[in-house]
């Protein structure tokens, strides 16, 4: 089964492409990462899952087939959107109170939420908008769990937030994960935290995604190449190149390898890559794209890999 | 704790049981356990820039507690979501390094209890130690005579061993700075 599925989905506003020819398959059971830029188009597809807006082209479905926004969906899917929307004059306790009417439908959990905001600390008496934004991210997570969905989308969940912060909620998140086998797809510009959690990696880039995949899977397929400049245009297949540095004399270069593992080209040595250095060569070359399907978007964009 | 208690009150047990599952969900979300369950023997940190992967630094440090005698058989490793909780890290990479320690002889998943440390690992021989400490030695003697600075040597011997570890796995993949290839561990969606 897979958590999401997109086919050709494209989200149009006026003139612009906010999401194009994006398709995508995320497996269930992963924490699945979505990183771009920003206006990449990472909200957009995101409300495009959860049903809050709908398609221009293509379709969306979630949880093994439900259309996105349907009522099953809806049922089974809880999101958080990126300005935490909570009601900041209520206190704590009417909003859970308010979350749990507005839910009647689902399956909400109560002792769930009571149980997280006193292990968390969380005054239940103080007006949301007098709380930290650590607290604040934790009682909108709280809500969302109350719901018990079997998917979470999560809206940059981390921004706001100082890195203890940013570390608990993660792991409210990752302790959730463990207990239910929830699946989790968020959107996040921190880097060092995504090498953590994630199981699959989504790079999205002026509305179409760059590249898909099981973390580990991308890391054995890409590697650095560091060897003499002269040779670095010189790099041949299974190797094709992401992003390169080059020095006078010497070059590093971000190189994809299709197929089996084969040792490096003469007069190259190979080094792993991290998780990092393999999104920022990416976010450094939006018109490269080694996800199948979609064309790029300016046809003049030389497009370094093929897949 | 749960487990002690059903033998103890014979007929009461599934009662116990449920209630001190419910007390369990209870301290879920706190960070450090409220008490209901004893501290597990020993806690995992992470060290984000040895460039290690997270599930192996896992596995060095089970093996580590082993040789300090932190851990000894029959000890249960830190349950998944407390390691969850603390580390901020995703459970597949616990559950990684729980069957890479199984893979290797040291830890035994017990159904709906945790993981269990089954074996020490193999501990060399102090003699055969001294020797090899011996023979490397004259090795770096060696790389001294021949102008090899401290650096120079720890390079060398860096890219030696990856070497001696990529042909000792074949074809494996040398991925994420993986200094040593376990048996393969595949991932379970």
């Amino acid at each position: 089964m897979n958590t999401i599925e997109a086919a050709a989905l494209g989200k149009r506003y006026w003139a612009t492409w906010a999401l194009r020819d994006c398709t995508l398959a995320i497996p269930a059971g992963q924490v699945a990462a979505l990183v771009g830029p920003n206006g990449a188009g990472k909200t957009t597809l995101m409300q495009l899952a959860v049903g809050l807006i709908s398609p221009t082209a293509g379709r969306v479905t979630v949880l093994g087939g439900l259309p996105a926004g349907s009522a099953e969906a809806l049922k089974r899917v809880a999101f958080v959107a990126q300005d935490v929307p909570l009601y900041k004059h209520l206190p704590v306790e009417d909003m859970v109170h308010v979350a749990r009417n507005l839910n009647h439908g689902g399956r909400w959990d109560q002792p769930r939420a009571t149980n997280r905001l006193a292990a968390l600390n969380i005054p239940l008496r103080r007006k949301i908008g007098k709380l930290s934004v650590g607290q604040q991210a934790q009682v909108a997570l709280t809500i969302a769990l109350a719901r018990r969905p079997e998917f979470l989308v999560l809206d940059e969940p981390l921004a706001p937030l100082d890195p203890l912060a940013r570390h608990e909620f993660l792991a409210s998140v990752m302790e959730t994960v463990a207990e239910d086998g929830l699946s989790v797809l968020f959107s996040s510009h921190v880097l060092p935290e995504l090498e953590r959690v994630a199981d699959y990696l989504v790079v999205l880039a002026n509305g179409h995604v760059q590249i898909a995949g099981d973390t580990d899977a991308l890391l054995a397929s890409h590697q650095i190449l560091t060897g003499p400049t002269t040779l670095a245009g010189a790099l041949r297949a299974p190797f094709t190149a992401v992003h390169e540095q080059r020095g006078q004399a010497q070059a590093h270069i971000l190189a994809r390898r299709t197929g089996p593992v084969v040792p490096p080209p003469d007069g190259w040595q190979a080094h792993p890559v991290t998780l990092n250095e393999l999104v920022l060569g990416f976010l450094r070359e939006p018109g490269v794209s080694a996800s199948p399907g979609p064309a790029p978007l300016d046809s003049n964009v030389v497009t370094g890999v093929t897949s | 704790m749960r487990l002690r208690a059903a033998p103890l009150l014979p007929g009461t047990g599934h009662l116990l049981y449920s209630l001190t599952m419910e007390i369990d969900k209870q301290s879920s979300g706190g960070r450090d356990g409220d008490g209901t369950d004893p501290p597990s023997r020993i806690t995992f940190r992470l060290d984000s820039a040895s460039g290690v992967p997270t599930y192996l630094q896992l596995v060095h440090q089970v093996e580590q507690a082993l040789r300090l005698g932190y851990l000894a058989q029959g000890d249960q490793l830190p349950r998944v979501k407390d390691v969850v909780g603390a580390l901020a890290i995703n459970p597949n990479t616990v559950l990684k390094a729980y069957r890479e320690l199984e893979h290797r002889g040291i830890a035994a998943g017990r159904p709906g209890q945790g993981t269990f440390v089954e074996a020490a690992p193999e501990v060399v021989p102090l003699a055969q130690m001294t020797e090899l400490r011996r023979s490397l030695l004259g090795w770096l003697r060696a790389a001294d005579s021949a102008g090899l600075d401290t650096d120079g040597m720890a390079a060398l011997f860096s890219i030696a061993l990856r070497d001696f570890h990529e042909r000792r796995a074949g074809t494996g993949a040398p991925r994420g700075g993986q200094q040593d290839r376990p048996g393969e561990t595949s991932r379970t969606a």
